[in-house]
């Protein structure tokens, strides 16, 4: 069986945690240039613990708030969580409970914040946050556009996070499931014709067998 | 679905007003003014108007009275049911979609159903609960800025909308802001709403490529928020109450309207359609 590092470093960049968190950042620092903001970040929805933490962050609290969490039900940022659709406000300081709980668990305050949810799959896997972009007034139309695009970028890159988590996990836990999942794939990845459709076949049924009864 | 493929399928739906084309009436209209006959003089008194929200906080002096609050909750074996409301609103967005429909038809009565905050997560299950709830009252006007992309619950929405369609009620609902498969808004029947970046509260326009059928001011609004307290915001959350006021404008000073003949004086109305724009 191989090492921990090196069954990581079979999966790719995202193998590793620092290469996960290398791939988010690199959107949040991206997000952040395209819109000239003060700050941008992705906060992961952990459903188990139901709060909002900190994956990544660009600008304002780049070194101190990336693992930090709120309650899931904070603010703008909940909001979004909850509703599923995005939200622009050009002045957060006027909501006198966003203000509190923003300066007490990040000790930052934008004035203007958009926040938009990171769907896939059907779930909400937590939310891009855009702080105080830009000189002008308002996050416009086009802002709104290209920060979808953002969003959707993010909650891809986000899943693909989530799932390499899951899969270390799963190793680490000692279950093996992953190692044998790997081992399949690597085989089927080396099969060619009527085999590897039949192969394919054979997975497909395994597929069905495995989904959730609805 | 997955979102590989939604970027490319799936526009986000706000519209620029200067790209917005005129939309001449197919068929002649029996009135020349079509704005001034739709809503002309009312002030939405007599029309029940429903929140399908965050809570709708009636302390907010942009808001005023609300006739009626509940909040879809989960019971002890984990039913949902409809209880009398006392959070009023924990997230301010209800209460600024309230306020919106306030400035617009201040004289018509707002209910609020809560699907969100406290221990709602959203979810389509409690929003289905919610909706079906107004739905039943026969509410006038039901305003959704919301919607859900979970598909199992797809199906339910969609006979919903039949539900209030022909039950007398005009569901008016948000457009997602994003390029993701959600419901119900796309659903024929419901008047979908987008948003424009102008601020006449009045302006709205009939967007001649569906689903969404009109947008409205949606961009950079005072709104009613938390704790009697004002923000600017952004959204196809605030195009749609924007609709829902106007519609109830119109089924005030047309009582016994149906939705398929409000949709119609809607888009005749609107400012890219009506020959008196």
């Amino acid at each position: 069986m191989t090492s921990d590092a090196e069954f990581g470093s079979s999966l790719g960049p995202l193998g590793t945690e620092g290469g996960r968190r290398e791939l988010l950042q690199s959107i949040v620092a991206l997000a952040r240039s395209v819109f000239g903001a003060k700050a941008c970040s992705i906060m992961r929805f952990d459903v188990a613990s139901d709060e909002l933490v900190f994956e990544a962050v660009a600008g304002e609290g780049e070194g101190t708030l990336v693992g930090k969490r709120i309650p899931s039900r904070t603010g703008v940022a909940g909001w979004s969580l909850a509703s599923g659709e995005p939200i622009a406000i050009g002045d957060v300081t006027h909501d006198p409970r966003f203000a509190r709980d923003v300066a007490e668990e990040t000790g930052y305050v934008p004035r203007k914040l958009a926040v938009y949810p990171l769907h896939h799959d059907e779930r909400t896997l937590g939310v891009l946050n855009v702080l105080d972009q830009g000189s002008s007034a308002q996050v416009g139309l086009a802002d709104m556009a290209v920060l979808g695009h953002f969003a959707t970028h993010a909650a891809t890159a986000l899943a693909a996070v989530e799932a390499m988590r899951r899969v270390q996990e799963l190793r680490a836990q000692g279950g093996g499931e992953a190692s044998a999942l790997a081992r399949v794939a690597r085989a089927l990845d080396a099969v060619e014709g009527k085999r590897r459709a039949a192969a394919l076949e054979l997975l497909e049924a395994l597929e069905t067998l495995l989904a959730p009864r609805s | 679905m997955g979102n590989d493929t939604q970027a490319e399928e799936l526009p986000a739906w706000s519209v620029d007003r200067a790209h917005i084309m005129r939309e001449p009436l197919q068929a002649p209209w029996p009135v020349v003014d079509a704005r001034a006959w739709a809503w002309s003089g009312s002030t939405g008194a007599g029309v029940r108007v429903c929140i399908v929200d965050s809570g709708v906080d009636p302390r907010h002096p942009m808001v005023g009275a609300v006739q009626g609050a509940v909040a879809v909750v989960r019971s002890d074996d984990g039913e949902l049911t409809v209880v009398e409301d006392e959070e009023r609103d924990l997230f301010g967005h209800g209460t600024a979609c309230a306020g919106i429909v306030r400035k617009l038809a201040p004289d018509c009565e707002i209910h609020s159903v809560r699907v969100l905050g406290g221990d709602l997560t959203g979810g389509g299950a409690v929003l289905v609960r919610g909706l079906r709830w107004a739905i039943e009252q026969r509410f006038e006007v039901i305003n959704l800025s919301l919607s859900t992309t979970r598909s199992n619950v797809a199906q339910e929405l969609r006979e919903l909308a039949d539900l209030a369609y022909f039950g007398g009620s005009a569901l008016v609902a948000s457009a997602h802001n994003m390029p993701v498969e959600s419901y119900p808004w796309h659903f024929s029947g419901v008047v979908s709403v987008g948003s424009h970046e102008g601020d006449d509260p009045y302006e709205y326009y009939a967007n001649p490529h569906p689903p969404v059928e009109f947008v409205a001011p949606g961009v950079d609004l005072e709104l009613a928020w938390l704790d009697g307290s004002t923000i600017r915001a952004t959204g196809n959350s605030f195009a749609t109450p924007h609709m829902a006021g106007i519609a109830a404008l119109v089924l005030a000073k047309h009582p016994g309207m149906r939705p398929f003949e409000l949709i119609a004086a809607l888009r005749a109305a609107g400012r890219n359609v009506s020959t008196a724009a």
